[in-house]
């Protein structure tokens, strides 16, 4: 893994509206994705999940702190620099896949990087060479309404990550799924990121949330603990052996 | 049970000698819980004194003795795979046991106590999915194929006979047991910090309480759950409503 964040969020407060009645929804985060990692984000309702997920994404401006992504500060960024930065060095994955219905997968995969200015077939070429990648070629041709949810998922993922976006962001992902699908679609990502992704996970299921390599727990806007992991799973079996 | 009945099971497969059943119990429970080669002799000294296993035969030239089971053993293992593992005598659980105190004890952040545990066991969720993602058989495709070749090369010969066959297949299912367990714990723990967050927000309902404020308490706890939400992310969030 690298020793450069790819994303890095400094003292990052979001506060919406104002006066009385302002709802601080992130207070003081700070976070750092490096290449190859993935981190989920944990907490309740209301914790700030989405808030963070957006402000890293650039679809929502921090009240004060900074986010950059790739050595880009987004805040210094105006409108239209940070929606080609969004365009170019992010994808995201939603709970209910969005993808276009009268597209098949293999044009959708292609329509961020037609929509950024790339020929048609050579946007067509690059998302069949990402599909090819994660291993969906056979869903190239087909329909959304022609794939099961968790296929069309896989796709989503494929479409956050087609061209050179080393970033992708997913809100609950597998809250659509049962919990075997939703694991098939957490090992794709899983698999995304060991290839040198940065990924970031929102998701309620610790289960899920097990796939990453870190998870951050939010409370009231507030980064209140953070996991680590232990170098390697033999730890895990001798910490069970001794444990008997 | 269970390490009693699982030598009735790996008998009734053949004779077999004490070494053997520990290599094999082990392997087929996914090393989960390592046996000594003692525990396997002390448990077959009884299943021989109860009559369920008998030696076949004198020591072979290594001096190794088989065990097969009688025909009284294999009615006990018939009994033994018809009859539901007894759930009833609950065992005491310490961090049920540690929250229930916590809460009643002056001078305890509960919070934290359930934070702290629920991050030990988040990571001990995600040692075992790591373990699970390496023993899962790969699908088609260059990562996944250098995932398990790295796994066999970390876990060394703890990983092979976890590879493929049944024995990948039971190993998988123990580590699901585990997931599924600590899954729960962390739920468990959730459900216990919203009930706290609850119990909080609530206001004291004293005899006084409660008949002075019934008709408007609903509303405040209301008001008060709608000022944790952020009202402003649905709008920016084109994909899902989840805060």
């Amino acid at each position: 893994m690298s020793t450069t964040p790819h994303v890095v969020l400094s003292d990052v407060t979001r506060v919406h509206g104002s006066g009385e009645t302002a709802v601080t929804a992130l207070a003081g985060v700070s976070l750092e994705i490096f290449p190859g990692e993935l981190v989920a984000v944990m907490g309740p309702s209301g914790s700030g999940k989405s808030t963070l997920l957006n402000v890293a994404g650039g679809l929502d401006r921090p009240t004060s702190g900074t986010v950059s992504i790739g050595g880009d500060t987004l805040t210094d960024l105006g409108p239209r620099d940070l929606a080609k930065l969004r365009r170019r060095r992010m994808g995201f994955v939603f709970q209910d896949y969005n993808l276009i219905p009268s597209l098949t997968a293999a044009e959708n995969v292609a329509l961020p990087l037609e929509l950024d200015g790339t020929r048609a077939r050579a946007a067509r070429r690059q998302a069949r060479h990402t599909l090819d990648l994660m291993n969906l070629m056979e869903l190239s041709d087909r329909y959304p309404d022609q794939m099961s949810g968790g296929q069309q998922q896989r796709v989503a993922i494929a479409r956050a990550l087609v061209g050179s976006r080393r970033f992708v962001l997913a809100d609950e992902p597998t809250g659509a799924l049962d919990s075997h699908t939703g694991e098939e679609v957490l090992r794709v990502l899983r698999d995304r990121c060991d290839e040198g992704v940065a990924g970031l996970l929102v998701t309620h299921e610790a289960r899920h949330a097990a796939w990453a390599d870190r998870v951050v727990f939010l409370r009231d806007g507030v980064v209140v603990d953070t996991t680590g992991h232990r170098e390697s799973p033999e730890d895990l079996l001798a910490a069970n052996e001794a444990a008997r | 049970m269970s390490v009693r009945s699982g030598l009735l099971a790996l008998l009734a497969e053949g004779e077999k000698y004490g070494a053997q059943l520990r290599t094999e119990f082990e392997a087929r429970t996914g090393g989960t819980w390592p046996l000594n080669v003692g525990q396997v002799y002390t448990t077959l000294d009884r299943l021989a004194r109860d009559g369920l296993v008998e030696t076949a035969g004198a020591p072979d030239a290594e001096g190794r003795i088989a065990y097969r089971l009688t025909p009284a053993g294999h009615t006990e293992l018939g009994t033994w795979w018809s009859t539901p593992v007894d759930r009833s005598s609950t065992p005491r659980d310490e961090l049920a046991i540690k929250l229930a105190l916590a809460v009643t004890a002056p001078d305890v952040d509960v919070q934290r106590v359930v934070q702290t545990q629920r991050t030990a066991t988040l990571r001990h969720l995600h040692d075992l999915t790591r373990l699970k993602r390496e023993a899962l058989p790969p699908p088609p495709g260059a990562a996944q194929a250098r995932a398990a070749v790295d796994a066999v090369t970390r876990l060394g010969a703890l990983a092979e006979p976890r590879g493929a066959g049944d024995n990948g297949l039971a190993w998988l299912l123990v580590l699901e047991n585990l997931i599924f367990a600590t899954e729960a714990e962390a739920r468990w723990l959730d459900h216990v910090e919203t009930m706290l967050a609850r119990r909080t927000a609530t206001p004291a309902s004293g005899p006084t309480a409660s008949t002075t404020t019934h008709a408007t308490e609903p509303s405040t706890t209301a008001n008060r759950t709608e000022s944790r939400h952020e009202p402003a992310v649905v709008s920016t969030n084109p994909g899902g409503e989840h805060s």
